[in-house]
């Protein structure tokens, strides 16, 4: 424990108003606090330079899955135990039930949230891809009021995001597709459970009739932030899956993605892994 | 002797204070009503990896006149941390030979703000070229040890290599290399002291051996050995880490206790556990092997170096291990092992379960494998060709007097794991599969005990003790670290006394109370230590028998009334024993020659691997262990330690790398340093031969270290099986797979 | 000297009982069960969630406790090791692991009782899958798990016989 522990200070907002206030009043002072399990290791490590932090434990109002006709939305604090339970979740948006399995420890999982995850901006996090695939939006309160923003496009950079010092991540939208799409879900970690990922790839597509009609593919782990393959996306829609559009697709993404030699892996192995997992997911599709 | 307790799965002893957290580990122990106060140490460490001291800067925003502040200035006796050389210091004055290195040391009642001051030391270092690896350390570009960086070197000559080579038909040639390993034992390092002139030194903490801390610190602090008290508390894993290293941070807090008067508590984080202990030695081996055409092992010519880091320690030692078991269970007229051990400017490396032995086997099986290919041999014929068998003689010319039977080790594994079949099975299925699945096997043996002469030297003592009550409790300096030594200990005494197991007691292992049963190391305390509990035990039943107060069929009542009417009327009932060595075992220091150790247990491990073509990650999905053991004194203990040794193998074979930046370990979380989770394990099924070793309890012989020498060879051996890749160093990670099919691809065309 | 925050009071039920203690808003739960609380059962192996020698239950979910802060334990239920045996009669985890030699050292036992009731509450009769994921966030380096999956399996085979224990 290398932290000054008594200099930390969490206090806990009684409500949303009283929180949004707090950020209202002295923006980029204060941050927020859902389940820990990011901000307590940097604390232990003696790495949290940020000091004074809010609790959302009593802020209801991002608690709670709701399903409606269009979206089924969940709330910042929404643990990963709570996403793989989650009936609705299971049946149309699976991938991101499979990230919440692969996060952590079942430990890690009652405490962590989707929120959390999403503000700690790690291009390693788990669920990111699996929420690029589903085009989801986040929601952005204020004093000032509240905002929909889509989550692709929110990570500007590492460990930098689309959000003003008196906002809150709220809400995550995930609109509801007319028909099931064809998902497909990897990480590669360093090992079998309790892993940072390597490379993590989330893949869906809506197929008509062995012709790709629409595709998302997000990866993490091999760029800065979480990446969604667009030019990728673009090169496959409307194409059948033949081996010479898998070669001309693994080609794209290696111009695209960035990833990095580390203490966990290289370069080389991120990007071939990386090219592989695209490969068997165009192959499942095909099947 | 009726075999009440020994051969069965007797409850462990201390498990119910386990499995209720009761157990008392250092961090838990608690001083309440003693005074003086206990507060807690930390050590400031250098981040250079070599350099001269240019001087210690206390930061501002910190109170120092609070602190306690020791440096090498204020150690009473040597500024030593003894063990064979005499070059490490407790706290480096003057020079910096690795990162991590201690030089301050600073105590405070209040831990956070100890750690802000702990951050607010500076350590100016003008600093001087460092080298990192055995190649540096031997090509003398830099000399940062002695003359020429060897701390040791061995030589081992059977018949004649050289003139051999004409004999062959075909060489084959090899290098393999072994990476470090973190021991990972799971409760940190720590160690809780109190010291005064007036009182001495008393230590309680995590630890594998008592008396080299005791030895450490009475010339740490020119005391005599009465003045100095080690007291064992709950040990939370060691395997070899809790050998050398407690020595160091005992001193440490030692020396803090006793420049501040108070009671010090030093409880290292992951963190700090990881950057500054030892490691197991890196390694690499050189294999030039001459075989005839129909794979008899003509001449092996070995070549065997291990990093041993900063200093000496017990590099010397592992070095032995490593060198004498380098040509492996197999017979071979002419053999040179060429061993040296080198210094780089990393922490120092040190004990880790297996000890020199995993690295050479490692290399050796690895290479059989090849040897046997170049023959047109499968790995399993080859082996058969040239088992050791009784009369032939070992690398070291040892005769092997037992009746080992490698061959039928061999034919149960292979049919428990379903070799042939599985086999035959994989040849057909992976091509065009995107998952191969393989099979390897490697044959060991492991010597337990002290080699050559070392458990004469180490004359270990058990004594044992009867209480009015009938109750017998044994004095040992062994410690329990979760192998079982409680409870095997028990159940041999308490068959040799004819009691309920229940009615042993174990002393805590304190060296103001206990004798010296030697370390707990070297797979040596079922067998040596337990040897003399029997006999110990025996002799106290004796001491009865001949009193003429009891019979020999007596129960346990009888036992009581004749302990308490003899302490009565004669005064404590007391035994001793001392370790004597077999008859005929000779050991020649100067020509590394003759019987290394009394007995060797012998093995045949199965691994069954499956490497995914996708991600390169091979994962190992069945285990067999076979092994001959000479007797299981706990059934469930001994397979317990099989079982967690070779998990410990396959984390070295596959998932545990060292990253080292500049000396350091740069991965020193366990976030970044990968051991297997549950969910990553294969079952490992565990087979025992027994054919009893005379001068063990029962027969038994040590196997602690024993499961570490098999996995890593087998699971690279199936690796190649699976996908015709050969890699030569471990860890076998991902990547490594992956550039190795790259160039096997990239070599096809 | 950086400022220092006021301790708080931090009111909660450990093992059935009613405890109040004074922390910093950021301490660690463990270092509140360990230090203020004298309940040394519950153990450090690394700092950073990856062990699972810290784990608890809170409010009946496991937890580690290392990445807790203590502001959350506020108005919680939380059981430790030391509220899992019913006096001196050991929960059927416990005479499991026992029975099965599923300690060795002992240090991750507590964590690792701990997992495997929380795993058994998610399913009475895990299979092998199951249990390995479940008992995956707590590391062990002396058994290799083998002796701890027979452990969790034995204590399914006992449990019906057992009383339920409260949550």
């Amino acid at each position: 424990m290398r932290a000054n522990v008594p200099s930390y200070d969490l206090r806990v907002p009684e409500n949303l108003p009283e929180a949004l206030a707090l950020l209202a009043r002295e923006p980029g002072t204060w941050q927020p606090f859902a389940g820990g399990t990011d901000l307590m290791v940097l604390l232990e490590a003696g790495k949290l330079a940020q000091k004074r932090f809010f609790s959302l434990a009593k802020l209801a109002e991002l608690r709670g899955i709701e399903v409606t006709a269009d979206a089924v939305t969940l709330g910042a604090l929404t643990t990963y135990t709570a996403v793989r339970n989650d009936p609705a979740l299971q049946a149309e948006f699976p991938l991101l039930c499979s990230a919440a399995r692969e996060t952590g420890g079942i430990a890690t999982q009652n405490r962590g949230t989707l929120g959390g995850n999403i503000a700690n901006a790690s291009p390693a996090a788990d669920s990111p891809p699996a929420l690029l695939a589903y085009d989801a939006e986040l929601e952005l309160i204020s004093q000032r009021g509240a905002r929909w923003t889509p989550y692709h496009g929110f990570h500007t950079g590492y460990k930098k995001m689309q959000i003003a010092p008196d906002e809150l991540l709220g809400r995550i939208r995930l609109p509801r597709r007319a028909r099931p799409w064809r998902q497909y879900y990897r990480k590669v970690g360093t090992r079998k459970a309790q892993a940072i990922s390597k490379v993590c790839f989330a893949g869906a597509a809506r197929m008509e009739a062995g012709t790709i009609g629409d595709i998302r593919i997000a990866l993490g782990s091999i760029a800065p932030i979480v990446l969604r393959a667009v030019k990728t996306e673009d090169a496959l829609r409307g194409k059948r899956i033949t081996p010479a559009a898998i070669s001309a697709a693994q080609e794209c993404l290696a111009g695209k993605i960035a990833p990095i030699d580390d203490i966990r892996s290289t370069a080389r192995y991120r990007l071939r892994v990386a090219q592989n997992l695209l490969e068997e997911f165009l192959l499942q599709l095909a099947r | 002797m009726k075999e009440k307790f020994l051969g069965h799965s007797v409850v462990r002893k201390e498990g119910r204070e386990k499995v209720t957290g009761r157990a008392r580990y250092v961090d838990d122990l608690a001083f309440p009503d003693a005074s003086p106060e206990m507060i807690h140490g930390a050590t400031v460490r250098s981040s250079v990896a070599r350099g001269r001291i240019l001087g210690i800067r206390y930061g501002d925003g910190i109170p120092w006149h609070e602190f306690t502040i020791v440096t090498a200035a204020d150690i009473p006796g040597k500024n030593e941390i003894t063990l064979i050389e005499h070059d490490q210091p407790c706290l480096a004055a003057g020079m910096i030979h690795h990162p991590e290195e201690p030089v301050v040391l600073l105590a405070h009642p209040d831990r956070y703000l100890l750690e802000q001051a702990r951050q607010a030391v500076h350590i100016d270092v003008e600093p001087l070229p460092a080298i990192f690896t055995i190649e540096d350390s031997l090509s003398g570009r830099e000399i940062i040890w002695g003359k020429d960086n060897v701390f040791k070197s061995y030589r081992v000559n059977k018949g004649d290599v050289d003139s051999a080579w004409a004999r062959a038909d075909v060489i084959v040639e090899g290098e393999y290399r072994t990476g470090a390993q973190e021991q990972l034992y799971i409760e940190n390092q720590g160690m809780v002291a109190l010291a005064s002139p007036a009182d001495g030194v008393t230590l309680w903490g995590s630890m594998q051996c008592p008396y080299y801390v005791h030895k450490a610190l009475t010339l740490l602090f020119g005391l005599p050995a009465e003045k100095i008290r080690v007291i064992q508390a709950e040990t939370g894993g060691g395997f070899g880490g809790k050998e050398e290293y407690p020595s160091m941070i005992a001193a440490h807090a030692a020396l803090l206790a006793w420049k501040s008067g108070k009671r010090v508590k030093i409880v290292y984080d992951r963190a700090e556990d990881m950057a500054a202990t030892t490691k197991r030695h890196p390694s690499r081996t050189r294999h030039r092997t001459g075989v005839t055409r129909d794979g008899k092992l003509v001449a092996m010519d070995i070549d065997f170096v291990i990093d041993g880091g900063a200093y000496a320690t017990l590099s010397a030692v592992v070095l032995s291990r490593g060198t004498i078991h380098a040509a492996g269970p197999y017979s071979c007229p002419n053999v040179r092992i060429r061993a040296q051990t080198v210094a780089t400017n990393a922490p120092p490396h040190g004990a880790f379960r297996g000890f020199g032995a995993p690295q050479s086997i490692f290399a050796l099986e690895r290479h059989l494998d090849q040897v046997a290919r170049a023959v047109h041999l499968t790995p399993e014929e080859f082996r058969r060709r040239n088992f050791i068998r009784k009369g032939q003689t070992t690398a070291t010319g040892q005769v092997i007097h037992e009746d080992v039977d490698l061959n039928a080790l061999l034919d149960r594994a292979l049919r428990e794991s379903d070799y042939h079949a599985k086999l035959e099975r994989f040849a057909r299925e992976n091509p065009g599969a995107a998952v191969k699945r393989g099979m390897g096997l490697a044959c060991f043996c492991h010597g337990a005990g002290f080699t050559g002469s070392g458990e004469v030297t180490l004359a270990s003592v058990v004594e044992m003790e009867a209480t009015r009550e009938g109750c017998v409790r044994i004095l040992a300096a062994s410690t329990e670290i979760g192998q079982g030594t409680n409870t095997i200990f028990s159940q041999i005494a308490a068959d040799a006394l004819g009691i309920g197991c229940d009615r042993i007691e174990i002393a805590q292992p304190d060296t103001g109370a206990v004798p010296n049963s030697g370390p707990t190391v070297a797979s040596r305390t079922a067998m040596i230590v337990g040897k003399l509990v029997e006999e110990a035990a025996l002799a106290l039943k004796r001491t009865l028998l001949e009193s003429g107060l009891l019979n020999d069929a007596c129960t346990e009542e009888e036992f009581a009334r004749a302990c308490q009417s003899y302490i009565e009327t004669r005064g404590p009932l007391r035994s001793r024993s001392q370790y004597e060595p077999p008859p005929g075992l000779h050991w020649d220091d100067a020509t590394y020659s003759g019987d290394a150790y009394g007995a060797y247990a012998w093995a045949v491990y199965v691994a069954e691997v499956a490497v995914d073509t996708v991600t390169f990650e091979a994962r190992v999905t069945d285990f067999v262990a076979v092994q001959e053991v000479g007797k299981a004194i706990n059934p469930a203990l001994a397979a317990g330690q099989i079982e967690g040794g070779v998990a410990q193998a396959i984390g070295m074979a596959l998932y545990e790398n060292v990253v080292w930046r500049e000396g350091r370990m740069a991965n020193g979380q366990m976030t970044n340093y990968i051991m297997p989770t549950a969910a990553d394990v294969p079952p490992i099924r565990v087979f025992f031969e027994e054919q009893p070793y005379p001068f063990g309890p029962h027969g038994a012989k040590g196997i602690g270290e024993l499961p570490m020498d098999g996995p890593a060879p087998a699971i690279l051996n199936a690796i190649e099986n699976a996908t015709d890749i050969c890699l030569r160093e471990i860890p076998a990670t991902p990547e490594n797979i992956m550039e190795a099919m790259t160039e096997k691809v990239g070599a096809h065309g | 000297m950086a400022d220092t925050v006021a301790k708080i009071k931090i009111a909660c039920t450990v093992n059935g009982e009613r405890r109040s203690v004074q922390a910093y808003p950021m301490a660690r739960l463990l270092d509140v069960l360990r230090e203020e609380m004298h309940l040394t059962g519950t153990k450090e192996g690394c700092g950073e969630g990856e062990c699972g020698a810290c784990a608890v239950l809170l409010d009946g979910a496991i937890v580690n406790s290392c990445l807790v802060p203590a502001i959350d334990a506020g108005g919680a239920e939380i059981r430790t090791i030391e509220g899992i045996a019913g006096g001196e009669q050991l929960h059927a985890v416990q005479a499991a692991f026992l029975e099965c030699g599923g300690a060795q050292c002992g240090i991750c036992t507590p964590g690792m009782v701990i997992a495997a009731l929380a795993l058994l509450d998610r399913y009475p009769h895990p299979g092998d899958a199951e249990i390995r994921e479940g008992l995956a966030g707590n590391l062990c380096r002396c058994t290799g798990y083998q002796k701890i999956f027979a452990s969790v399996v034995r204590a399914c085979e006992a449990r019906p016989a057992q009383p339920e224990k409260k949550r």
